[in-house]
């Protein structure tokens, strides 16, 4: 199975995802050049985190209009599975594979610590070898993951159960104290509503390994590889 | 022609850098100042024959990459050299 990790000018969790998926994981990974025209055959395609383009403007704005993302778009509407990290679930707000947007903050600081996470649902490709209601402890590092939507917009990501991942306490209940940047709802994942495309601001390729204080992020690169070989390569979204 | 772009965040929409901007402003004795909005201002050097094209011109570029649009929105002032001395009614 082939990870496409796309690399765009300040990407800087490209290798930490490479790593994950080829060492950790044991899958085949290619990185793909934010100006490259072709996802070269990738089963899943990994957005990484990082300051594409140094954040200029907003997170991900301009990332969005590079050439591969013509081609991520069309992968994810053949039903290919996308996952967008930090920096990569930015990008996917940006160009609207995902609903919503991200605000600075509510600290106004940049952030980096280990959270914990509670897995919502489990029927996306990222999900699927989760435990419902699994609590995750993985980092984030990000100074914008205030995520906010319009309220009829939020109305149907809760309704459509679009809503995978939520920041919680340990024990995986949702509080104000465990929501480290003043998320809407505690909300730090979120799945389109063919749910093949998933973004989420905790790292979860961080957090493959003890050596680096956590492997619970595994299950999410886990589950996708699940995910494709049930399905026979079916989810493979190359366009018909 | 010149076209200035003022991104703002929608009302509905909590400011985190406003507000702590405002806080900045109090505690240097600013108390009157009750509340600030940070946005994003930019100067265009369009090319267009007419401000109404100008302005379209800006809004179709405010509309795909200078604004987001789910959290703010944007004010558009063309700097018309037509609309300056005689005949600025036109």
């Amino acid at each position: 199975m082939k990870f496409a990790v796309v690399v765009f000018p300040g990407s800087n969790c490209d290798h930490d995802a490479y790593h994950a998926v080829k060492h950790v994981l044991g899958q085949d990974a290619e990185f793909v050049w934010h100006k490259d025209a072709s996802l070269r055959g990738a089963d899943v395609v990994l957005l990484p985190g990082g300051f594409s383009y140094g954040d200029y403007l907003r997170t991900g704005a301009i990332a969005r209009f590079s050439p591969i993302m013509r081609e991520v778009t069309r992968f994810a509407a053949g039903g290919g599975p996308v996952i967008g990290i930090c920096n990569g679930f930015q990008v996917l707000l940006e160009c609207g594979l995902l609903p919503g947007a991200m605000l600075r903050n509510r600290s106004v600081q940049f952030q980096c610590e280990f959270v914990h996470v509670r897995v919502e649902q489990v029927d996306t490709p990222f999900t699927a070898a989760c435990v419902p209601g699994q609590v995750l402890r993985i980092p984030i590092a990000h100074g914008e993951g205030n995520y906010y939507a319009e309220p009829d917009v939020l109305t149907a990501l809760e309704a459509n159960r679009q809503v995978i991942f939520r920041y919680t306490t340990a024990s995986g209940d949702v509080t104000e104290a465990a929501n480290p940047n003043g998320s809407l709802n505690n909300i730090a994942g979120i799945c389109n509503t063919q749910r093949n495309v998933v973004g989420l601001m905790p790292h979860p390729e961080r957090a493959c390994e003890l050596a680096v204080g956590s492997r619970d992020g595994l299950v999410v690169l886990e589950s996708v590889v699940k995910s494709v070989s049930s399905a026979g390569g079916a989810l493979a979204g190359s366009p018909q | 022609m010149r076209v200035r772009v003022y991104v703002t965040l929608k009302p509905s929409v909590f400011d985190p850098q406003g507000r702590t901007v405002t806080e900045a402003l109090h505690s240097i004795g600013h108390d009157a100042v009750r509340d600030v909005r940070q946005g994003k201002y930019f100067e265009l050097d369009v090319a267009a024959g007419t401000a109404a094209e100008a302005s379209r011109i800006a809004s179709a570029a405010a509309d795909t990459l200078l604004a987001n649009p789910v959290i703010e929105s944007y004010r558009i002032d063309v700097d018309d050299p037509a609309a300056v001395g005689p005949g600025a009614a036109r």
